[in-house]
């Protein structure tokens, strides 16, 4: 064990509130008897930040997919601020590999989208304003009326941040949002994240490939282990906050990049 | 259509073997109206050789020349609302009723089989079983049930063209991916929502391929429906004048028939430019 890392599997005291509770989650796929999760159970703090990695197929996204209603789990319970999630949620803002931009809209009236379904098309143009000012936030001012064909990837990911926040949501759950994006343009979208996360004071559940990436975003991650899916490990991550990309290159940062390397490294063997 | 500027040729500010220049093949220097006017010069000179050779009987083959005299003839007429416009507008209306027939009921159709469980599991199987059957077959019947006048011809128009409406629009529906369907879930979507904010549109493609089909097939359906059931429309004048052998007149009546469908097909691919602004067509390119 190591001072930096803490394992913690009741959840940190330091923050929040209990937003979202899992207890006991288990996922098989009737159509080919896959056990995707296994006895899964997690607790996510207001304002927390929750990185989830683990090898291709242990049951990340089908985690995501149950805690957004999207689909049911096989046992167990999953509460978002203290109800029972039964189905999609509309305090849950999602983001998926892909942008899914819709190519028929312009940027701005992506954007709006979520309230346009919600409240209606008045609704939707009366935000307008606070999709303007959320394209500005991101970097693509002056974008508002331009088409998605016309924008490049890392852009489009952007709008579809937008997006997700127009609603406000409590919960953001991220799948693998930037793995489309060069290292640059993620490094200053994990920033960006970071930073509208704290403002808007949102929990977020982000699914990565990259453990730096998990590691400089978040406070606590899961690691997952293969066939079935499960838990292997909680790791706390106690770099102070806000989090820059300098620290990547600090002493701390690298034993539990080189930690959590190891508990992957562990599961594979499995 | 084809790029114009992708084929520019590149500056060269170097010796030619030190420098990569993009090399542009003969015909794509070759603009399209010239390559397309060289075909038709080589088809009517061909068909002008074989005519004065008489290598086969002029009630066979007519020559281009009379061939051209009687589409201005029969041009005359249709300008000076003679009979043979009279006939076209019977043809026109038959079209038109049969193509809004076929676009409602391969819609509707469409979106039931595409859309509901129901419909994929119930009404899809007989649809694919009717569609394989040779639906002129039915048109004596048809005529049957709806007699001579233009119903049975609009009936036939819109029978054949309503199954790729139909295709068209269900596949349509399914091209959604499944992040757009999830997305909209964890919008709190209805499904009416989800059919027609992001379903219809993403298949609006598939759904234009489908009417394109159908524009071709509700022609055919017309002209069919007029040899088999009578009437007074274009395709009687091309059966009567075929019936006295006098070809040319044949022949023009088919050119001008081809232009009605050409406009309604027009048609279409430009409310495809309007509708489907953000899908690019690649016809004819080969790049
Ligand atoms: N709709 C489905 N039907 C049947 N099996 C599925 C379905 N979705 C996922 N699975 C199976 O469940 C397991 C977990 O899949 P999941 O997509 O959750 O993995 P993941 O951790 O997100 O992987 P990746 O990192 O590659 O995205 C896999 O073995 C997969 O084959
Ligand atoms: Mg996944």
């Amino acid at each position: 064990m190591n001072t930096a890392i803490a394992q913690d599997n009741a959840g940190s005291p330091s923050l929040g509130e209990p937003v979202y509770e899992l207890s006991n989650v288990s996922k098989t796929y009737a159509r080919n008897l896959v056990v995707a999760l296994d006895d899964v159970s997690l607790t996510l703090r207001k304002g927390s930040f929750t990185s989830v990695i683990g090898s291709s197929g242990c049951g990340k996204s089908t985690l995501l997919k149950i805690m957004a209603g999207l689909i049911p789990p096989t046992q167990g319970r999953v509460a978002l601020q203290g109800k029972p999630v039964t189905g999609p949620r509309r305090d849950i803002g999602m983001m998926f590999q892909q942008a899914t931009l819709f190519p028929w809209k312009t940027a701005v009236e992506n954007i709006v989208l979520p309230i346009e379904i919600r409240d209606g098309r008045a609704a939707a143009a009366k935000a307008m304003d606070k999709a303007h000012d959320l394209l500005d936030i991101v970097g693509l001012k002056g974008f508002d009326g331009v088409y998605p064909n016309e924008l490049s990837g890392g852009m489009a990911q952007r709008a579809s941040i937008c997006r997700m926040l127009i609603t406000e949501p409590a919960v953001l759950l991220l799948d693998e949002p930037f793995s489309a994006l060069d290292e640059l343009s993620r490094d200053m979208m994990n920033m960006e994240l970071q930073r509208i996360c704290r403002e808007q004071d949102a929990t977020a559940f982000l699914v990565t490939h990259s453990i730096q990436e998990a590691v400089i975003l978040s406070d606590e991650i899961v690691v997952m282990k293969p066939r079935p899916g499960r838990v292997a490990e909680i790791v706390k991550v106690d770099l102070p906050r806000p989090r820059t990309l300098d620290m990547m290159t600090t002493p701390e940062f690298g034993e539990i990049v080189e930690y959590i390397r190891g508990l992957l490294d562990k599961g594979e063997d499995m | 259509m084809s790029d114009v500027q992708n084929n520019a040729p590149i500056e060269r500010n170097d010796t030619e073997d030190t420098v990569w220049v993009q090399e542009i093949s003969f015909i794509d220097s070759v603009p399209r109206w010239l390559a397309m006017s060289f075909v038709f010069f080589v088809f009517v000179g061909t068909w002008q050789l074989v005519t004065f050779f008489e290598m086969v009987s002029p009630i066979i083959l007519p020559t281009p020349w009379e061939t051209l005299l009687d589409m201005i003839f029969v041009g005359k007429n249709l300008l000076t609302g003679g009979y043979m416009l009279v006939a076209l507008w019977i043809t026109i209306q038959e079209v038109i009723l049969g193509f809004a027939l076929a676009i409602a009921l391969g819609f509707s159709l469409g979106i039931l089989v595409g859309e509901t469980a129901f419909g994929e599991k119930a009404v899809m199987p007989y649809l694919v079983a009717i569609d394989t059957m040779p639906k002129v077959a039915f048109a004596p019947l048809f005529v049957a049930w709806l007699g001579f006048g233009i119903e049975s011809k609009v009936a036939l128009a819109a029978f054949i063209a309503t199954f790729p409406i139909v295709v068209g629009t269900a596949a349509g529906l399914h091209s959604a991916d499944e992040n757009a369907r999830m997305l909209f879930k964890t919008m709190g979507a209805t499904r009416m929502q989800t059919l027609f904010k992001m379903k219809l549109p993403t298949g609006l493609p598939q759904i234009f391929t489908g009417l394109k089909i159908g524009a071709v097939g509700v022609m055919a359906g017309a002209i069919t429906g007029e040899f088999l059931g009578g009437g007074k429309g274009f395709g009687e004048l091309i059966r009567v004048a075929a019936s006295q052998l006098n070809t040319p007149r044949v022949f023009s009546l088919i050119l001008y028939l081809s232009l009605v469908g050409l406009v309604v097909y027009l048609l279409v691919m430009h409310a495809q430019r309007k509708v489907v602004f953000w899908h690019e067509e690649r016809v004819g390119a080969h790049d």
